[in-house]
């Protein structure tokens, strides 16, 4: 088998270039894609940007408007908000937080609900009855009830926390873990329905027969034949869910139950200053204006993909 | 009809047993953690373990299991920590509140995503079923506490029209539910508008439509009498599971609008730890999304007649 190379196998480099120019073909992608690339090169480049430093107070400027003069020469582009800190350097290094949390839930949580899905889809019987049964349970909370269950039982002063931060975990891995966990329950049923939908289907074409007559395991027919197959819906699928994520993330942040402060998060960063009343406004807007910014850009790229999958 | 109905309960039931297992399992499992909760965490030992002790909690997991199970079927929910109140009284007239929101956002939500969904679906690619679309798509990545925000900065902040605030402190006031009711429909109708679209859309492509239209009928009658019927099963049988989501977005938006309700309650029971509160709040909200999750696959099956007459 090893000893004929396919030569006519378009390179790596040749099908990523391929897949930008059809998203050319749909504008909405294209538009999603910038939004969410920006925020993206926020993230990586922050720290080169000329920013102040996101936690430094300023007793003298609380809740400025945007484009005030800063006392030592510059502008507060953005304004400040009740401990005088900078918005916009708390709002672009939010971002890393925001990213890094929203996508490594996302990767988990659609990691466990493959596999539960392929399984579920191809082994059939017992393995689908249980699976979906566990999938049924979960996906029985609304997700914010289940957030707070499982929050309010493990948070850091739970032994469960308590267990972590006795492992050398910081307390905003402590409290990032809990809510990977909380995501995960909530999202991977949902992902595994999916999946198992399309693997159902799959599982009835020839490549997958080949290799169980080749004697291939079911773990390898799994992994090796379903799973890379069903990519295309769950492409557009993993761009629509990681929005949900850094929705449901940010939103645990505004209700006091996200990351640990002092940490830039952008839902926390509206309910800090939501006591203030009108002179808030200015701080409130703008994590606003971010987040439905970076979710817009996920759902339109999804969108423009999704129309690019059915063109085919 | 009746079999897949009995079949849908019984599942159902075992759900809501196996959840109801896994709840109390989850907070009453470890006493002496639950000790903690309920006394706060600077009580003293003995006063923890006489605690336990007087309230049954001696007893096996299993009888403390049942009885606890029976006491929440007869309306017993133990003793809020945070208000000295027992649950039940506490919980049901913020349910009652909710169950207001709830029904207003849930018939507004209908109401504008069946019109929408309609209008961009019986003429697809044309300029209206754009803007419908982006709008939708817009309007589903503005989350609650985002929406709310833009909305209490342009009708409080800006325009002073309404209240910022949904306390009801000075009674029940209509202009008070108006920015809660709001925040939740921009949020949701996007969903669904575009699932009625799709849905309005394969529908109007199909077989006997371009019949009715070539036979002469006028194309108003072809819409109302053909097209919607077939086209609302799918959407209808999703909007009651809505219920479920709507929940969610009910505890955000009440904390924003200190609307008092069940979001409200639930959200000060979680920064409190007030157990008690939060196990009644789950075990209140599974009930309700198996519940809706139920009339909505019974729906289902009444409304279509492909799985009705098989």
């Amino acid at each position: 088998m090893t000893d004929f190379t396919l030569t006519a196998r378009p390179s790596r480099a040749r099908k990523l270039l391929s897949a930008i120019g059809l998203l050319r073909e749909s504008p909405i992608a294209i538009i999603g894609l910038c939004l969410v690339l920006f925020w993206v090169l926020i993230a990586i480049f922050v720290g080169f940007l000329p920013l102040r430093d996101p936690l430094a107070q300023s007793a003298g400027d609380l809740l400025k408007p945007f484009f005030t003069p800063a006392p030592g020469g510059g502008y507060y582009w953005l304004g400040t908000d009740d401990r005088g800190r900078d918005i916009l350097s708390r709002l672009f290094f939010g971002t890393r937080l925001v990213l890094f949390w929203s996508s490594l839930a996302t990767i988990i949580a659609y990691s466990v609900g493959m596999l539960m899905g392929v399984t579920a889809g191809y082994r059939g019987g017992w393995w689908d009855e249980g699976l979906s049964f566990v999938g049924n349970v979960f996906l029985a909370f609304p997700q914010m009830v289940l957030f707070i269950v499982i929050l309010s039982q493990l948070g850091p002063d739970s032994p469960a926390g308590h267990w972590l931060s006795g492992k050398g975990f910081s307390a905003t891995w402590v409290k990032g873990v809990t809510i990977v966990l909380a995501v995960t329950f909530a999202t991977a049923p949902q992902v595994a329905r999916i999946v198992r939908g399309l693997v159902l289907d799959l599982k009835t074409r020839d490549y997958v027969s080949a290799a169980e007559v080749r004697g291939e395991g079911p773990l390898y027919i799994m992994l090796v034949e379903l799973l890379p197959n069903a990519r295309g819906p769950l492409i557009v699928d993993a761009c629509l869910r990681l929005g949900y994520v850094t929705i449901a993330i940010a939103a645990l942040g505004f209700l006091g139950l996200g990351l640990p402060p002092p940490d830039p998060d952008w839902g926390k960063m509206i309910s800090e200053v939501r006591g203030f009343g009108a002179m808030a406004a200015n701080a409130m807007i703008w994590p606003a204006i971010a987040i439905s910014s970076l979710v817009l850009g996920l759902n339109l790229l999804a969108d423009g993909l999704r129309e690019i999958a059915l063109r085919d | 009809m009746i079999t897949i109905a009995a079949r849908r309960l019984l599942s159902m039931a075992l759900i809501m047993l196996v959840i109801s297992v896994l709840l109390f399992v989850f907070f009453e499992g470890d006493k002496l953690n639950l000790a903690a909760r309920v006394l706060g965490p600077y009580s003293p030992m003995e006063g923890r373990l006489s605690w336990l002790e007087h309230n049954g909690y001696n007893r096996p997991l299993v009888t403390r299991y049942f009885s606890w199970l029976f006491g929440f079927f007869t309306g017993d929910w133990k003793t809020s920590a945070q208000f000295s109140a027992p649950v039940y009284t506490f919980l049901l007239p913020r349910l009652k509140n909710t169950a207001i929101l709830g029904s207003c956002v849930f018939v507004l939500t209908v109401i504008i995503s069946l019109v929408l969904g309609v209008l961009a679906g019986i003429s697809e690619s044309s300029r209206r079923d754009r803007t419908i679309t982006v709008l939708s798509v817009l309007t589903t990545s503005v989350p609650e506490f985002a929406s709310a925000t833009f909305l209490v900065a342009i009708f409080v902040f800006w325009l002073d029209w309404l209240p910022g605030s949904s306390s009801f402190s000075n009674g029940f006031s209509w202009q008070e539910l108006i920015l809660p009711v709001a925040t939740l429909v921009i949020y949701n109708f996007g969903y669904y508008t575009r699932m009625t679209r799709a849905s309005m859309a394969e529908v109007m492509s199909s077989q006997y439509i371009r019949t009715a239209i070539l036979k002469g009928l006028p194309y108003r009658q072809v819409i109302m009498r053909h097209a919607l019927r077939n086209a609302l099963i799918a959407p209808f049988t999703v909007m009651i599971l809505q219920l479920n989501y709507l929940l969610s977005g009910v505890v955000v938006t009440e904390v924003f609008f200190a609307y008092d309700g069940y979001g409200k309650a639930l959200y000060d029971a979680a920064m409190f730890g007030d157990v008690y509160l939060i196990l009644a709040g789950a075990m209140i909200a599974v009930v309700v999304a198996v519940v809706s999750q139920f009339i909505s696959d019974v729906g289902y099956t009444r409304l279509n007649p492909r799985i009705r007459f098989q």
